[in-house]
């Protein structure tokens, strides 16, 4: 079976808080290959994102990106992206994950799969530390999030999970455990 | 090679506009410009915080471990640091020749690195303000606004930076973190299978890079007097080349040539790099200014990357770049350009060049081999150096007898290039600000000048949340006068202050 959800997870794992990403993904790994063993997921992780992982959007049905949020909601965001365009940055070569979906819109010559992402708060991002206290919370919290979007890879279920995480301020009954 | 406008008489005086990247926590650069009353220019600075506590972040560690590990100091080039702490801790191990196996792979390696970073640069970060003029409406100037327009260059941006990673990916074990170089060699090559791959896509590959110094050489001809001025910076130049003089990006003998052609240095090992390069620093930026030592502080420093190596080396090892490097050489009138829009130019040489050595290394069978690892006389310390896409980069270690690092020092080309961006900022400065109310297409000039050098300000994190640039004007009195930020469409607004 062709993978038709990919799951992206930015970050670095040497930076403190921005391994949020990879480590969710290196746990899901195993999960799905437990729990939801259909082939369905592919997994990229990288440290940043990129105009080639338009590429990866390629034969997909549903895309997620996971990253860590630097002032962003705590514990997590999960909400609905559409393309759009990214500026050149002087200090950065990084594209946000709109940008990727933009750059796939012009070189596919077709829309990007719905695709969302879920944004967990970090609090430090120093070289060579580890998680940080708030997002070791923070990260059992957004565990919780993905491995029900993982039961449930719809992107019409999808949206209905963001907009309660949205409507209840940050503790939408579908994260309770 | 003046320091004119690095520091003004009576800074309080003057008014301050400030170019600042609102980062996170990793390393990330900012412009402050300080003006008179009449918007007279009178200081230029571009500040950078990078690779605070990379040293650190090492030490300690055994040292086979190190290739691995450093990937993490930068997300862009980590294939640079993987194979640069490789060559020094090759010595370490007492490998002082590898399988031939072992360095084609590496070769391989890095000149994938190589075109799928020069191919990122040129089609996404340069090509916008080239094709669409360094002051067109903001929102055009990105990748996207190249592929609503040129949507063949673009989707050719995006393919030759795939084909790069594969590159990557096939010879380093993983997409990232690889693993592929130890000390000593490699830990695996290609199969049959890998090489296949890679040929069916590789002439394609060649084309398109072509196709790119094509593309290059058009908008310098539609413009000439603005590419060979904008920001320009006499100084001298410096980059390993191979043993005939040849570009070599992997290995070879560090060269240093004045800003006339002249040599200054040739056939240096680059274990001795210590004892011709310093580096200074200055208060007013973490990020040190490297120099020759033998000229001295004012008049050493230098510029690196590929305006430098296509200017320093004398051939190019294959056909195609090699043509390509004399039309240069001819367009310049047989003399160095020191014109920082040249670096785009000579990128496209570098990825074709990337592209016809790889399509080369894919037809020796030595890449197939099983001989990978050559181990000798185990030393103490070990420095290596290798031609990232930006640059000459230096890892340099002292390992004690429990294996671990106790010293760990590296330049990176952002450093070595750090006067040398400053100079050209404070040129573009001088020719475009000066007088004028200052807009958002003028600011853009001076990051247009900084772009040329592909600068690698953010290391290996980031996060979303945050806004990519905010611009602050503060009267001599120190008070906010004006404030805007560059929202995630491109677009300016107020700025949270």
């Amino acid at each position: 079976m062709q993978p038709g959800v990919v799951v992206f997870a930015i970050g670095n794992r040497s930076r403190g808080d921005d391994a949020i990403g990879p480590l969710l993904l290196e746990r899901l790994a195993p999960w799905l290959a437990a729990e939801v063993p259909t082939g369905e997921f592919e997994l990229i992780e990288d440290y940043q994102l990129q105009i080639e992982h338009a590429l990866d959007l390629q034969g997909k049905r549903l895309a997620l990106f996971i990253d860590a949020g630097c002032g962003t909601a705590a514990p997590l965001e999960f909400y609905a992206i559409g393309p759009a365009r990214a500026p050149v940055a002087r200090s950065t070569h990084e594209l946000p994950p709109q940008g990727v979906l933009d750059v796939y819109r012009q070189v596919a010559l077709a829309e990007p799969p719905p695709s969302f992402v879920l944004c967990v708060r970090g609090e430090r991002f120093e070289l060579g530390e580890g998680l940080s206290g708030p997002a070791e919370a923070h990260v059992e919290a957004a565990w919780r999030q993905l491995t029900l979007l993982c039961r449930q890879p719809d992107a019409a279920l999808w949206r209905a999970m963001a907009k309660n995480l949205f409507q209840n301020e940050g503790i939408p009954p579908l994260m309770l455990p | 090679m003046s320091y004119q406008l690095e520091t003004a008489e009576h800074p309080g005086t003057l008014r301050r506009v400030a170019i600042d990247t609102v980062s996170r926590v990793e390393g990330h650069g900012k412009v402050t410009i300080l003006l008179d009353e009449q918007n007279q220019v009178r200081q230029v600075r571009l500040h950078i915080v990078e690779f605070r506590g990379f040293e650190r972040f090492i030490q300690g560690r055994p040292y086979w471990e190190v290739p691995v590990m450093v990937q993490r100091l930068c997300g862009i080039c980590p294939v640079s640091h993987h194979l640069a702490a490789s060559k020094a801790l090759d010595q370490v191990v007492g490998a002082t020749r590898l399988t031939p196996t072992a360095e084609k792979i590496r070769r391989l390696m890095h000149y994938g690195q190589m075109l799928q970073s020069h191919a990122l640069h040129f089609f996404y970060l340069g090509s916008p303000d080239l094709l669409f003029g360094f002051d067109s409406e903001v929102s055009k100037r990105n990748i996207v606004g190249v592929a609503a327009s040129h949507p063949q260059t673009a989707r050719r941006g995006v393919l030759l930076r795939k084909f790069g990673q594969e590159v990557i990916r096939v010879t380093a074990g993983k997409r990232v973190h690889g693993t592929g170089s130890i000390p000593g060699g490699v830990n695996k090559a290609l199969t049959r299978e890998e090489r296949e791959l890679l040929l069916q896509d590789i002439y394609q590959i060649v084309g398109w890079s072509r196709d790119a110094v094509q593309l290059i050489k058009e908008l310098h001809a539609q413009n000439p007097a603005l590419y060979n001025s904008f920001g320009i910076c006499r100084s001298n130049t410096m980059s390993l080349v191979g043993p005939n003089g040849d570009l070599d990006f992997y290995h070879g003998s560090l060269r240093a040539r004045d800003s006339n052609g002249g040599i200054l240095f040739d056939g240096v090992d680059y274990r001795d790099y210590s004892q011709h390069i310093q580096e200074e620093v200055k208060p007013w930026s973490y990020m040190k200014f490297p120099f020759f030592t033998a000229f001295g502080k004012q008049n050493g420093w230098y510029k690196v990357g590929p305006l430098a190596r296509v200017q320093n080396c004398d051939h190019i090892p294959t056909p195609l770049a090699e043509a390509e490097r004399r039309e240069f050489v001819d367009y310049c009138g047989g003399v160095p350009t020191h014109a920082p829009l040249a670096y785009h130019w000579t990128r496209m040489i570098e990825m074709l060049h990337a592209a016809e050595t790889i399509k080369d290394l894919l037809h020796d069978d030595d890449i197939l081999g099983d001989d990978l690892v050559r181990t000798g006389e185990r030393a103490m310390e070990g420095v290596g150096v290798i031609e990232a896409p930006r640059g000459t980069l230096i890892h340099h270690y002292r390992v004690d007898e429990d294996d671990l690092v106790t010293m760990c020092n590296l330049i990176v080309a952002t450093t070595h290039n750090n006067q040398a961006m400053n100079e050209a900022i404070r040129h573009v400065a001088r020719r475009y600000l000066d007088g004028r109310e200052i807009t958002e297409g003028l600011l853009n000039h001076i990051e247009v000048a900084i772009r040329c050098f592909d600068p690698c300000l953010s290391c290996a994190t980031h996060a979303l949340g945050q806004m990519p640039l905010a611009v602050e004007l503060v009267d001599a009195g120190g008070a906010l006068v004006h404030a805007l930020s560059r929202n995630g469409d491109g677009s300016l607004g107020p700025s949270v202050v």
